[in-house]
């Protein structure tokens, strides 16, 4: 009999939508569906196990070997830069990485720049890559009342519809990259469990618009 | 006094037996100092990252690193070898960054480099040597081949900026096919060449199947004379590995990247069943050697022992000391 594939999902409304398209697949799971607190589900029949993880922990859990594949947002592969395939673009949880300010900010070359993020790594080489200097500031949520309070310039941070922004009164300047979910997999996974894994990967291709 | 095979952690049992099996195959122990001038890395700093080497002032002032790095010390260290074949196997610990803690490792290491006059038997001899290496650590194991040089040939023909060479190198090396038609869109770089990359990325298999699939694809592309050569040499592998019990253990992949700068040719990796990381990683590197003013060719590759993990293939077992 072939090995179980482990599948990461993360936790949430992106989870719920990626396992409709798993289900889509072939490779359904119903226990899933019931409602308990239960974080680990199988399906022997079809040769998958599914688990609900932290959606920031989903990299590590693949890139570890705990998950065979799993279901991550590009802006946490990029911000973590782990090793691992990224199999499928799933064109689902779509938004960008981007810069935003307070409206009218303009930038004082002489002075760093003070950027407000979660994202630090994807900061650091955005701006190192233009050669400007610049100040962290790590923060863990409610990114947008930095640059309002003056605790920082700018801020990185995701935009989906840019509600948020504007209601407090900022907007975006520029753009970092455009993200949306990915498809992943373990390296040695990919290897020991190739044909599942691309079986699986040639399914959920088939669903992407 | 009796040491027995009992006794010893699952890491060293490994460790020897590797050790045992490169003796066997005519290789020479070289040991080495824990400590390199920091120039050697300095003049070599694309190779090695500044940032992950430990240095320290020795007491005549002279600038000291712990080695992040067993490579470059071998090749500093062997000089004239004219027609010859220097074969070397070592076994040491390196002190460098783990790319996933991000913070300094003690990282042992046992390996083979053979320096010289490196033909393709050579070749073949050392991809051997790493697939028994794989097969003494696990009974389920695979060796990725790929031919850095079709990768090399093709971005080339791309005449795209380094940072856009580097781009899809790194695309090709995640498997990330959306991320490589970005790159390809960014610079410019045509449909036709686009569609070759991405093959680099979704032939992954035995030879036999993979190998046809691009000699159909490349047989039109231009300089295709370089590409059916690079098959070539990869059909020799195959052939050399008919036979030696080691065959299913062969793949092809192409996503099998390294530093195009300091390797060149045949680049392989070696996983085994229940490690999430690669065990072995090899391939050949004139570049390397040229860069540091050596007119021989060479090629080699290292056991990492650290990422074998808690894999149980020597709880309880006897090992056979070859040689």
């Amino acid at each position: 009999m072939a090995d179980m594939i482990n599948v990461a999902l993360p936790k949430g409304r992106l989870g719920d939508r990626v396992y409709d398209m798993f289900e889509a697949a072939g490779f359904e799971c119903p226990s899933i569906r019931e409602k308990n607190r239960k974080l680990i589900f199988e399906n022997p029949e079809k040769g998958v196990r599914y688990f609900w993880v932290k959606p920031s922990d989903v990299a590590i859990y693949v890139e570890r070997g705990a998950a065979d594949i799993g279901v991550v947002g590009k802006d946490i592969l990029m911000e973590a830069g782990s090793d691992i395939y990224e199999l499928l673009d799933l064109n689902t949880g779509c938004c960008r990485m981007a810069v935003a300010a307070p409206k009218g900010y303009v930038n004082d070359p002489d002075s760093d720049l003070r950027v407000a993020t979660k994202f630090t790594n994807v900061a650091r080489e955005y701006y190192a890559s233009m050669g400007r200097d610049i100040d962290i500031i790590h923060l863990n949520g409610s990114i947008e009342l930095a640059p309002i309070l003056g605790l920082s310039d700018v801020i990185v941070d995701l935009v989906e519809t840019g509600t948020t922004l504007r209601e407090n009164n900022l907007e975006v300047i520029e753009e970092i990259a455009q993200i949306s979910a990915r498809l992943i997999s373990n390296k040695s996974s990919f290897k020991f469990k190739n044909k599942q894994i691309e079986e699986i990967a040639g399914k959920m291709a088939e669903q992407i618009k | 006094m009796e040491i027995k095979l009992t006794e010893l952690s699952n890491k060293e049992k490994a460790m020897f037996a590797l050790r045992a099996l490169y003796a066997s195959h005519g290789f020479s122990m070289f040991r080495m100092s824990k400590f390199e001038a920091f120039d050697l890395y300095a003049d070599n700093r694309d190779f090695m990252d500044y940032a992950s080497i430990i240095t320290f002032t020795d007491t005549d002032g002279m600038l000291m690193a712990l080695k992040p790095d067993v490579t470059l010390s071998i090749v500093k260290n062997n000089r004239n070898i004219g027609d010859d074949i220097r074969k070397i196997y070592y076994n040491e610990n390196v002190y460098r960054v783990s790319p996933r803690t991000r913070y300094f490792k003690e990282i042992m290491q046992v390996g083979v480099e053979c320096l010289g006059k490196v033909d393709d038997d050579c070749i073949c001899e050392v991809l051997l040597l790493a697939a028994e290496s794989l097969s003494i650590l696990s009974k389920d194991a695979v060796l990725d081949i790929s031919n850095l040089d079709i990768l090399s040939q093709l971005i080339a023909s791309c005449r795209v900026p380094r940072e856009a060479e580097e781009k899809i190198a790194e695309e090709i090396g995640k498997k990330n096919i959306h991320g490589l038609a970005q790159v390809c869109r960014d610079y410019d770089i045509g449909p036709a060449r686009c569609e070759l990359l991405k093959m680099l990325i979704t032939t992954y298999g035995k030879p036999e199947e993979v190998i046809p699939k691009l000699e159909t694809a490349f047989a039109k592309a231009e300089g295709a004379e370089e590409y059916m050569a690079s098959l070539g040499r990869l059909k020799k592998i195959v052939k050399a590995f008919r036979g030696s019990g080691f065959e299913d253990m062969l793949n092809l992949d192409f996503s099998v990247v390294s530093d195009l700068k300091y390797y060149n040719g045949i680049f392989f990796k070696g996983f085994v069943k229940g490690a999430p990381d690669g065990v072995l990683s090899g391939g050949q590197y004139d570049k390397l050697m040229k860069n540091m003013n050596r007119n021989s060719k060479a090629i080699g590759f290292a056991v990492y022992m650290d990422n074998l993990g808690r894999l149980s293939r020597f709880e309880g077992e006897e090992v056979v000391i070859r040689g």
